[in-house]
């Protein structure tokens, strides 16, 4: 029994070494100049969930402010009514996809159909290619921002610290150009102008659309874009995590039941 | 190996199909009345937790096999396809992700497991063996794998990785052309990389059986890594091993999911999550997490064909461990100078691991060079010195009997199962 004890510390042991060991992760490559910001989200945590009026927001900042310049191009407009999103009703839905329209196949005399867009729809392209993009931004391509929080090392701290972070005071040692001065950005200077100031958008809700308001919303609003199963993630650990306490308690008395009488 | 005990086939069926297949023969001498040892730690549990892990990923992989596009303009979009519109497909691709590196975890620990204890010596030599090509064949596949996300550190990982093999005199051109299906990480490369990514699991799995098969022949090492001597040395494998490792691995899938729910993509890179982009080269290229350590030995070394050698030398130099470590007691528990070197050995491998990610400049690169000078001295040179000059502490007789072996330098019956053999007649 003791030895039996004694490994099993040594085991929990083995365990921290080496989860701490690969804890120092390869994700420190890129520095941002300044430490990002931290709002904090309700979706943060093993129980967090995202808060559905600030993810309206978001997609109200997005589609009237972002989407002239970033795509979001593995949303489709379902995505918004789907659970644990913005969880806008389907007809909201059905209204805010018809505001778009799409070439989609040919009729019966060989002309392209220009038609509204459906909720199976995926969310229209600002630019019908990557040099457009390019030619349009002097040069500058606008990533597409469907996975950006997942893209950047602390991607939703990240983002708000940028879209609030813009500064008019450049250092000046720091030459850059046609391009803005944002501390978060690594290297500080951006290719994308300050696209947010306090009053950019008028909330539906009535919210004060402060610059920080917009800031935190929109990073709330890409964080479910990047993964709009999040909720059900969490959601669905707790289940398998509680059954697996229970279980390995039971395993635990099981083993110590068992090996009682071996010497 | 058991004396005591013979498989009989209790009805009439088992009695027919024993005498044709003997499939319930081989179950309950392999699975069921296998005589182990009775003093196996929780060390010796992730030999099973291995061979889950092994499984989960074939049955994942299987099912995201079914949903991937191994197309280079279709591949990243096919992988946010799973994510979002697969029914639980985010959970397989994190489960496929996740469980890739606890793989590489238990395989450290059971590799560590092994150099403590000297499981790699008379007569276990061959499961040692084995046990380093399944190693290398993950290895392969890993990183093949890391590819078909089609990201930018899938792409670049990749041509960094590949170029190696340019570094080779002659045919290394020739032999880079092929692997790539080209002159540069392109469409061909990621077809064939998916066609070996799929296929290496299965290849893995045969030698799995083999490694298995040498560990029954000879029995288990134990802690004490004195051989079995009668049975009362022994319990048989069910219950007492098959419950053991059932609660080991309910641990490790504590872990395990741990990762796959609250913390998916830490052990990522989030460069990965952008399209592979053949223009634009990120920041820093780094592999995954389990290949650290031999990312930093290969740029530890100033001339890239001697860092490349010396990253293969890294694996290679196992293979011949069994010769390099001649002292015939086993375990690190009786040999207090190596248990030292043996410390050392793990710290430096983490800290090996530590540098891979770090430039390799300054600071970094000194202390690179250290633990890699340290990693092959262990092998070459600290190994076969202790081997003659080490003198062992007092060892108990056997496993089940405490008393202290006056003659202890003899190694406690190194010859295995046969003397076992001739002991229990």
């Amino acid at each position: 029994m003791s030895i039996f004890r004694n490994t099993f510390k040594n085991n929990i042991f083995f365990f921290l070494v080496l989860t701490f060991g690969f804890s120092v992760n390869a994700n420190s490559a890129e520095g941002t100049t300044f430490k990002n910001l931290k709002p904090g989200f309700s979706f943060e945590g093993p129980f967090g969930k995202f808060d559905k009026e600030s993810l309206k927001r978001g997609y109200q900042v997005y589609s009237e402010v972002c989407s002239s310049c970033h795509g979001l191009k593995q949303l489709s407009f379902r995505n918004l009514s789907q659970p644990g999103g913005p969880e806008f009703s389907i007809e909201r839905v059905k209204e805010i996809a018809s505001g778009y329209s799409i070439t989609d196949g040919f009729d019966e005399y060989g002309e392209p159909i220009e038609r509204s867009m459906l909720p199976s729809d995926r969310f229209p392209r600002p630019y019908g290619s990557k040099e457009e993009a390019k030619g349009a931004n002097n040069g500058a391509y606008p990533p597409d921002l469907s996975l950006i929080v997942k893209a950047r090392s602390d991607g939703y701290n990240y983002l708000y610290s940028l879209l609030k972070g813009y500064e008019e005071e450049i250092p000046e040692d720091l030459d850059i150009g046609d391009l803005s001065y944002n501390p978060w950005y690594p290297g500080g200077a951006i290719a994308m102008y300050q696209p947010l100031y306090d009053e950019s958008v008028e909330y539906e809700d009535g919210t004060p659309a402060t610059l920080d308001q917009m800031s935190y919303d929109v990073a709330n609003f890409l964080t479910w874009a990047a993964e709009p199963t999040m909720e059900e993630r969490k959601r669905l650990g707790f289940i398998v995590m509680g059954f697996l306490i229970i279980f390995v308690i039971l395993m635990y008395l099981s083993v110590s039941r068992l090996f009682r009488d071996v010497h | 190996m058991n004396h005591d005990y013979q498989y009989t086939p209790k009805n009439g069926f088992s009695k027919w199909l024993d005498k044709r297949l003997p499939l319930m023969r081989f179950a309950d001498e392999n699975l069921l009345s296998f005589p182990t040892p009775k003093n196996l730690n929780y060390f010796y549990t992730f030999g099973f937790i291995l061979t889950m892990c092994l499984v989960t990923q074939i049955i994942t992989g299987i099912v995201l096999a079914m949903h991937y596009v191994p197309n280079t303009s279709l591949a990243f979009d096919s992988i946010e396809h799973i994510m979002r519109d697969v029914n639980y497909g985010w959970l397989i691709r994190y489960m496929h992700s996740n469980g890739a590196s606890m793989f590489f975890l238990a395989v450290f620990i059971h590799m560590f497991r092994g150099l403590y204890y000297g499981s790699y010596k008379e007569p276990r030599e061959i499961i040692w063996i084995l046990g380093v090509v399944i190693f290398l064949l993950m290895i392969i596949t890993g990183f093949m794998g890391y590819v078909l996300p089609w990201g930018q550190m899938s792409f670049w990982g990749a041509t960094v990785i590949t170029n190696l093999v340019a570094t080779i005199p002659v045919i290394g051109e020739p032999i880079l052309t092929l692997l790539l299906g080209g002159y540069s990480v392109d469409n061909p490369t990621l077809n064939r990389f998916f066609s070996l990514h799929y296929l290496l699991p299965f290849v893995i799995f045969g030698v799995v059986i083999l490694h298995i098969w040498a560990l029954h022949v000879t029995g288990n090492n134990n802690p004490t890594g004195i051989e079995v001597k009668d049975s009362k040395d022994t319990i048989s494998f069910h219950p007492y091993y098959t419950v053991k490792d059932l609660f080991a691995y309910v641990v490790f899938l504590l872990m395990f999911c741990y990762f796959i729910f609250y913390n998916p993509n830490i052990l990522g890179h989030p460069d990965n999550y952008i399209e592979a982009d053949p223009m634009l080269t990120p920041a820093h290229i780094v592999p995954e997490w389990y290949l650290l350590p031999f990312y930093a030995i290969l740029r530890a070394v100033p001339d890239k064909l001697m860092g490349v050698l010396l990253m293969f030398g890294s694996i290679v130099v196992l293979f011949f461990l069994p010769w390099l470590d001649t002292m015939k007691v086993k375990s690190a528990r009786y040999r207090p100078l190596y248990k030292i070197f043996f410390l050392f050995f793990v710290i430096f491998c983490l800290l090996l691991g530590y540098l891979g990610a770090k430039p390799p400049e300054g600071i970094y690169l000194f202390l690179s060079r250290v633990s890699t000078i340290y990693y092959f001295a262990f092998f070459l040179v600290i190994m076969p010195i202790l081997s003659r000059i080490e003198k062992p502490s007092p060892m108990p007789i056997g496993i089940s009997n405490p008393a202290i072996n006056s003659s202890s330098d003899s190694g406690g019956g190194v010859s295995g199962a046969p003397s076992y053999a001739m002991d229990s007649k």
